[in-house]
């Protein structure tokens, strides 16, 4: 597994010391809030509602099992004793006092992790498919590419005051699980007519007030020119990009009020004009950077048990819905759901983090990963032991059978935590959840996805949910808007709103209607929520979310 | 015309451990909404405000929030208010935990 080189360990103990010096003089009142704002933020720490809250990157989702370890010793030492993983692949801690913070840093350190960049307006977090480097369906792991991303953007001199934010997401597979079409810059793994690795390179995609998808800017880039492409969108962006108005300086903007074949030309002719000064070196550290990449040594196992354990129904519910084809036929990949009905999206206890530690340890070559989903993957796991690890899983409640279903719902923190919001939505989700757990109906409605953001910042993809839901503020009162037919995969679809909020009373019932029309609407259980949406349009669906009262029916 | 002036409160949070805090008559940060000073006068909260806000080894982030005269203090109007006046609704953290 890769682990960070001196130079980053000097890096980051360098921040962590000056930020200690910053927080003192903040303390002592040498810097006013205006002055140590910036600096805070630099260090991923936010103000939020109740309390300050500590953005931590989880580089391209991968950690190991001692950063696990070291991420519930922090949420027990210095929190209330959890995190909360994100639909960035960060975690964050939402309850540690200012003075705490450069010793939770320290601690961050100590095991290669930081928080650097996890905030303002430079390239954030690089995010990847949480599958990579186990995935039947990969091309390459996208990881080496990320992680040379990461090293390529941190403190890089030139983009660290961007317009505004940046975000970069890579997939190894042709099926995108990274929703690479909602960045800044989706990188996807393909291959050329002449069989050679590259990048079909898309830009400007992005959700929150102005959701669009990202545009193909290239078709085909050699994975050779990684680096001086991706440095001369940034460049050219860095230039064209809006610094007059917050709200339209995103890529996405720029591509839009100039035109995909303008910046395309821009684009191009930096990238010729740079191209010459990238002597190779960058290609040396990807070659070093993709012998850390290598997999682990995995142990053949049979199969039989495994086989054998589906008797049991408990069991293979999860099996069923848990579990991901992994290059191997001998091993799968695990997702475990930290969506137990009624539970808070995303979070974990400390303990249920230890947990997941050791047995990523006994079971999973000390691997895992956090999905943008807020779920965590043990990558590689043998079938043999499936049976063991979802018997140690089911004490903790980390063995829900709900992958991939109703309840699998992404909720961004809303106005429980996050001072933007306009209104909350981890209680809408746990609603949700266990309404119709007590239904009984998820396993039967299939795969669909709920996604829900607390305001139009969207951290919670609604519009790329099947069913989105989005929490505004209306005269004072909490008020949900549905859209419908989103789609975060590689066919992905920014969905339509559906008409009028409704209230949170309203909200459950309304569902209720949705899902019992889409129940009686479908061809049969193989057609999804999402398929039966694009075969019949969204009336249908509408009509349930909006029945006619009685005088509108008897005035028609 | 003008509309009504609402009535605010000073609030903002605690520069060492991020909680909620209100300024009172007397010149104090509390925990409790219920003990702000309750300011019906526009000009008079703008001054309040900058006096909050220039106490910069105390707090961060002050504002003024509107507010209503209650039986008991001044209570909060909006229900971001409310909800910063006990803490998240997922666990009982925060203020609500702290018997406040
Ligand atoms: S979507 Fe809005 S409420 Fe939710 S986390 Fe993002 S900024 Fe906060």
């Amino acid at each position: 597994m890769y682990r960070y080189t001196d130079f980053d360990e000097a890096f980051v103990r360098a921040r962590v010391a000056q930020f200690r010096e910053q927080v003192e003089r903040r303390l002592s009142g040498a810097l006013t809030e205006e002055e140590f704002k910036p600096l805070r933020l630099m260090n991923g720490l936010y103000l939020q509602l109740h309390a300050y809250m500590l953005r931590v990157a989880i580089p391209y989702g991968t950690l190991s099992s001692r950063q696990m370890r070291q991420l519930a010793m922090i949420a027990e030492r210095w929190d209330k004793g959890y995190g909360h993983f994100t639909t960035r692949q960060n975690i964050q801690f939402n309850w540690p006092k200012l003075r705490d913070v450069p010793d939770i840093l320290e601690a961050l350190a100590d095991v290669g992790m930081h928080a650097i960049q996890t905030s303002g307006n430079c390239v954030r977090n690089v995010t990847a498919d949480h599958f990579a480097g186990a995935a039947a369906d990969e091309i390459a792991d996208p990881r080496p590419v990320a992680e040379l991303l990461r090293q390529w953007s941190t403190d890089h001199p030139e983009f660290q005051f961007l317009p505004r934010k940046f975000k970069i997401a890579v997939t190894g597979s042709p099926n995108d699980r990274a929703v690479t079409r909602a960045h800044d810059i989706g990188l996807r793994m393909v291959r050329n007519a002449a069989g050679e690795p590259g990048f079909e390179v898309l830009v400007g995609g992005g959700l929150g007030r102005t959701p669009m998808l990202g545009r193909v800017i290239r078709e085909f880039l050699p994975k050779a020119d990684l680096l001086p492409y991706v440095e001369a969108i940034l460049a050219t962006y860095n230039l064209l990009g809006r610094r007059d108005n917050k709200y339209k300086a995103r890529i996405k903007i720029t591509v839009h009020e100039l035109g995909l074949e303008e910046i395309r030309g821009l684009v191009e002719a930096e990238f010729e004009r740079i191209r010459g000064e990238f002597s190779g070196a960058d290609q040396r550290i990807l070659a070093e950077i993709e012998q850390s990449f290598a997999p682990p040594p995995f142990v053949a196992k049979p199969v039989a048990g495994f086989e054998a354990a589906r008797r049991d129904p408990v069991f293979r519910a999860w099996a069923d819905t848990n579990l991901h084809p992994h290059r191997r036929d001998d091993h799968a990949i695990v997702t475990v759901s930290l969506k137990a009905h009624g539970a808070t999206p995303g979070d974990a206890t400390a303990a249920q983090m230890r947990l997941l530690a050791d047995l990523a340890d006994a079971y999973g070559y000390g691997e895992l990963r956090i999905s943008h989903e807020q779920n965590v993957i043990l990558p590689h796991v043998a079938r043999a032991d499936l049976p063991a690890l979802h018997a140690a899983l089911l004490p903790a409640g980390l063995a829900t059978a709900n992958v991939g279903l109703l309840s699998d719902i992404i909720a961004c923190p809303g106005m429980d935590y996050c001072s933007l919001a306009t209104a909350r939505s981890i209680p809408v989700a746990q609603e949700i959840a266990t309404r119709f757990r007590d239904l009984g109906l998820e396993h039967e409605i299939g795969p669909l996805k709920i996604k829900i953001s607390g305001c139009i910042n969207a951290c919670g993809h609604h519009h790329v949910g099947h069913i989105g839901i989005l929490g505004l503020d209306r005269a004072g009162v909490e008020t949900y808007q549905i859209t419908l037919g989103g789609d975060a995969t590689e066919t992905a679809t920014i969905g339509e709103r559906a008409g009028p909020g409704f209230s949170a009373d309203e909200l459950l019932p309304a569902l209720e209607r949705l899902i019992a029309a889409y129940l009686a609407l479908r061809e049969g259980p193989e057609e999804t929520f999402l398929t039966a949406c694009r075969r019949l349009g969204l009336e249908p669906f509408r009509a349930a979310l909006y029945p006619a009262t009685e005088a509108q029916r008897d005035a028609a | 015309m003008s509309r009504a002036f609402a009535p605010k409160v000073v609030t903002a949070n605690d520069l060492l451990t991020g909680e909620v805090v209100y300024l009172t008559a007397d010149d104090r940060w509390s925990p409790h909404h219920h003990e702000a000073e309750l300011i019906e006068d526009e000009a008079e909260a703008q001054l309040r405000l900058l006096a909050a806000e220039a106490r910069v080894a105390e707090v961060v982030g002050a504002y003024l929030a509107d507010a209503r005269r209650g039986p008991c203090g001044p209570e909060p109007v909006h229900f971001r208010e409310v909800f910063r006046t006990r803490g998240p609704s997922n666990y009982f953290h925060g203020k609500q935990a702290e018997g406040a």
